[in-house]
């Protein structure tokens, strides 16, 4: 009788699972958390993720309570105590209608299970991409992340702006994942489920954030000793803040004559083999584009804030935020890193 | 001396040597070929490595208690899971399962020894030389480099990480180089089981006479010798990859990385029941022994068992839904996937059939054996959850896979070998463990797992990754990841009892005889410890329960059995 009932309990829920989501929709804040949690989905397929996710959880709890049920019953009921008899208990070897019964029943949640998650399956990764999608190709290196915008001509490091996504004017971001090292996954949960960047394996993923704010995540998949702290943000904007940040970064590099001896500088030393400032002699690709530096909250793929005291800090030691970061350790004079500071400080 | 360990035909008299210097005690193990004492060097040698696993965890544990800790350094600490990883598996895994199969098949079918006990010595050793190998790099790992280092790629070691340019050094060397020998030695020993339960059995035991634990090691074996090749393959395409010039990884030369991950995994899978199998014949002996009545639907558990293995081939991509597979392939490892809760299902059912209607008695084995059905159903709905692609894009690589693979290889396996470990110590002893410390031992890593374990999968809810040596203070993830942390130093404590029971109870413990639980196969007929030669007499049976035929003349099993 208790396996029926969890077999007739499979197929209502499919018709109020939408109720269920929108009624714990309202128990979480929308929008984003500090705690990138699953539960809290703010794009598309992240909703459909749990929405599939809940309907899951009622069939399988459903099951461990039955399970679970029986076991404890017969833990209960079947103890031997002192009072027994020295008598074996009668001996059962099997039955086959009773071993029929609980193999076939599996087999038909199996079906269920399946069908339902099949069509979530086909849903998010067989999506057409509308006309209005914006592509960003985001690169892994170990321990950062690049973005490039194609059409804006943008590329940017470990803080991807993307607009904020509505009913009415719905547009999605299509993100092109590629490695330039190893492989890493990108991890926003609030947003979407996980995909992976594989070197010479180009991958696709899309969100469409409902809700404007800064959304947390972190590469998924180990690459290496400082694959801790290659953390990601996100940050949802309004058309107009997306709007003003792209012509932001789409100017060069600004050119203070006050800190021409910083630029001196960097433009000298190696860090320009690696780092990109527009409009100048540095076009490293190496590690991250600066010529917009100060647009980012934060340093070190979010291993520190973006303050001058971090900056200097950062500079004379990699190793103070990221232990076995690729960036070496320039051995500068204090001088030479109050300048550079004073100079990346004027890359707005 | 080394003769004299042979299984040689002669009187049959004493065949250890009852007192001699230490010397010849340790020769005797060294040359030792017999299927007994191998049997316990794979076991002492499991359980050493589990506590020095264990310790390696313990490490992690506290680095991971609070955000932002500076107790181990990120090298320590990628270090330290890739060893943990590496470690349970094949030193700990492998060897306990091979180890307790070794001592107990013979043993269970009415043989002398294994089919090859020459084999059976050189498959331990290499496996012992193999686990060595991979400690050496703490000391040798970079080679010339002038410092020791551990490898550092996780136990999955996807490439192109382990390549040259991005790991120097020796460490994934010995990584590598130590899988291919403890590998050799896996198959030596998974042919020999195939090849005793297949040649050796005594007279009247039929295939479908056999103890289940018997049928699940032949099972395991031969999923062994399905799996160990991929992985086998993959690590000498990574070593000439390394050092040949070879591109099967390298994808700047147009190798695929992909490749390694359907290698591995082609492996990993099915190691998962290679492991887990033995565990459920375990269950499958205790808990008909302490509900006191025959195991439920016999020709079903082997059905089941053997339908584990080969469905458990067809499922290793779903350890890549993230990796951009198309949705009918994403598709297909979904549906192989849920299969397996098929048959396992039906194995859950069969046990709780078999308590139905007995008589418990809740020894110390058989409460093992009781936590291993509740976590062992935990284990397998959160696999169904990560079945569901959808979902597993959010939950891989999290806690919550943590949770669920440790919820199969901890609340499962390893409650199964504590169970064996109370089940058979008598026999190989022929001392009783302390059922008090036996206790404590249970309630203990009872507490202590499910502190850790069922709070790692809300961690993992909450979207903190694995492979994370820290993590930010303002994710919300601090709380649980210090309850995390105290459920792990539970555990530790509930580790150091059994250690010392298992030590303890070997100069103190009650006098066990040669059937203390009242047991029905043919391991209890034999005086504990066992002979060299294991029987007297060949034995004849007739059933799966010949003691049981014995004790109840009236009432035997053959007349029932089908």
């Amino acid at each position: 009788m208790q396996r029926r009932r969890s077999l007739s309990s499979v197929r209502s829920p499919i018709s109020w699972l939408s109720c269920l989501s929108a009624g714990a929709h309202v128990a979480f804040a929308q929008g984003p958390q500090t705690t990138p949690s699953i539960l809290a989905p703010e794009s598309t397929p992240a909703h459909e993720i749990y929405g599939l996710s809940l309907f899951v959880l009622l069939i399988t709890g459903t099951i461990f309570v039955v399970v679970a049920g029986l076991l404890t019953y017969a833990i209960i009921k079947f103890r031997a105590r002192g009072t027994d008899d020295q008598h074996e208990p009668a001996q059962v070897y099997g039955s086959v209608q009773v071993e029929l019964a609980w193999t076939v029943i599996p087999v038909l949640i199996v079906v269920v299970l399946f069908l339902t998650t099949a069509r979530i399956i086909f849903a998010i990764q067989d999506a057409p991409k509308p006309k209005s999608a914006l592509d960003v190709t985001v690169v892994g290196h170990q321990f950062w992340w690049e973005f490039r915008y194609p059409k804006y001509g943008i590329v940017t490091a470990n803080e991807l702006h993307v607009p904020v996504s509505t009913a009415a004017q719905s547009e999605p971001v299509y993100l092109r994942l590629l490695s330039a090292d190893v492989d890493h996954s990108f991890w926003v949960p609030q947003l979407g489920g996980k995909t992976d960047l594989i070197p010479n394996h180009p991958n696709e993923m899309w969100i469409d954030p409902r809700h404007t704010g800064l959304y947390l995540g972190q590469c998924a998949q180990f690459c290496g000793i400082e694959h801790a702290m290659m953390l990601l943000r996100v940050y949802v904007d309004t058309p107009d803040q997306f709007a003003a940040w792209v012509k932001n970064q789409q100017q060069p590099g600004v050119q203070d004559e006050k800190v021409a001896a910083g630029r001196h500088i960097f433009e000298t030393q190696a860090c320009m083999n690696c780092h990109t400032v527009t409009g100048t002699v540095a076009k490293g690709t190496f590690g991250p584009d600066l010529t917009h530096l100060m647009s980012r909250a934060t340093i070190a793929s979010g291993a520190a804030t973006n303050t001058p005291d971090n900056l200097r800090a950062w500079i004379k030691d990699p190793a103070t935020f990221k232990p076995g970061s690729l960036m070496p350790a320039m051995q500068l004079s204090d001088e030479q890193i109050n300048q550079l500071v004073a100079y990346l400080s004027t890359l707005h | 001396m080394a003769d004299q360990s042979l299984p040689i035909s002669g009187p049959l008299t004493e065949a250890y040597p009852t007192r001699g210097t230490f010397l010849e005690w340790l020769h005797s193990w060294v040359v030792t070929v017999d299927h007994k004492k191998l049997g316990i060097l794979y076991i002492v040698y499991a359980v050493f490595f589990l506590l020095v696993a264990g310790a390696e965890a313990m490490a992690m544990r506290i680095q991971l208690a609070v955000p932002n800790n500076h107790f181990l350094s990120p090298e320590l600490f990628n270090e330290f899971f890739t060893m943990h990883g590496t470690t349970m598996v094949f030193l700990v895994g492998m060897t306990i399962i091979f180890g307790i199969g070794n001592y107990l098949v013979p043993l269970m079918i009415g043989a002398r020894d294994m089919a090859f006990p020459r084999l059976n010595a050189f498959s331990f050793w290499l496996s012992a030389f193999g686990g060595l190998l991979l400690y050496f790099s703490f000391v040798g790992g970079f080679g010339l480099y002038g410092m020791g280092s551990a490898p550092d790629v996780t136990w999955w070691a996807y490439a192109p990480l382990t390549a040259k340019a991005f790991t120097p050094g020796h460490n994934t060397d010995y990584w590598a180089l130590s899988l291919i020998v403890m590998g050799f030695g896996t198959l030596g020993a998974a042919i020999n089981t195939l090849a005793t339960a297949f040649s050796m059995r005594c007279r009247g035991m039929t295939l479908l006479r056999m103890p289940l634990f018997v049928w699940l090691m032949i099972v395991t074996s031969a999923l062994t010798l399905i799996t160990i090749t991929p992985l086998t393959a993959a690590q000498v395409m990574l070593i000439i990859d390394r050092y040949l010039g070879g591109h099967f990884f390298d994808a700047q030369a147009g190798g695929a990385p992909i490749v390694w991950m359907h290698f591995f995994w082609v492996f990993g899978h099915p190691e998962v029941y290679v492991l887990i199998l033995p565990a459920f014949g375990i269950a499958s002996e205790v808990i008909p022994v302490f509900s006191r009545k025959a195991i439920f639907g016999y020709p079903a558990m082997v059905a089941a068992s053997v339908g584990i293995a080969f469905v458990s081939t067809t499922v290793w991509a779903h350890h890549m839904f993230t990796v951009g597979m198309t949705s009918v392939g994403n598709t297909f490892f979904v549906l192989s996937t849920m299969m397996v809760g098929i048959p396992t299902g039906i194995k859950i059912f069969n046990w709780i059939a078999t308590m139905w209607g007995g008589k418990i008695r809740f020894a110390t084995p058989m409460l093992f054996c009781t936590a291993f059905l509740f976590q062992f159903l935990c284990a397998g709905l959160t696999g169904i959850m990560l079945s569901i692609a959808p979902w597993d894009w959010q939950l891989h690589n999290s806690y919550f896979v943590i949770a669920h693979f440790h919820y199969t290889l901890t609340g499962s396996f390893l409650f199964c070998m504590f169970a064996a470990f109370y089940y058979w110590y008598p026999k190989v002893t022929g001392r009783m463990l302390s059922e008090k410390l036996g206790k404590w031992h249970f309630w203990l890593f009872f507490l202590g797992f499910h502190l850790t374990f069922d709070t790692m999968h809300f961690v993992g809810i909450l979207g903190m990754p694995r492979s994370i040596y820290t993590y930010e203070a303002d994710r919300g993830w601090n709380t649980l990841n210090f309850w995390i942390s105290m459920g792990g130093f539970v555990q530790a404590i509930a580790i150091l009892i059994f250690a010392w029971n298992m030590i303890d109870s070997y100069r103190r413990g009650k006098e066990a005889g040669n059937d203390p639980w009242d047991a029905w196969t043919l391991e209890w007929s034999t005086p504990s410890p066992p002979p060299a030669y294991n029987f007297a007499e060949d034995p004849v049976v007739r059933s799966r329960r010949p003691l049981w035929d014995i004790k109840h003349p009236n009432d035997p099993d053959w007349k029932y059995e089908r």
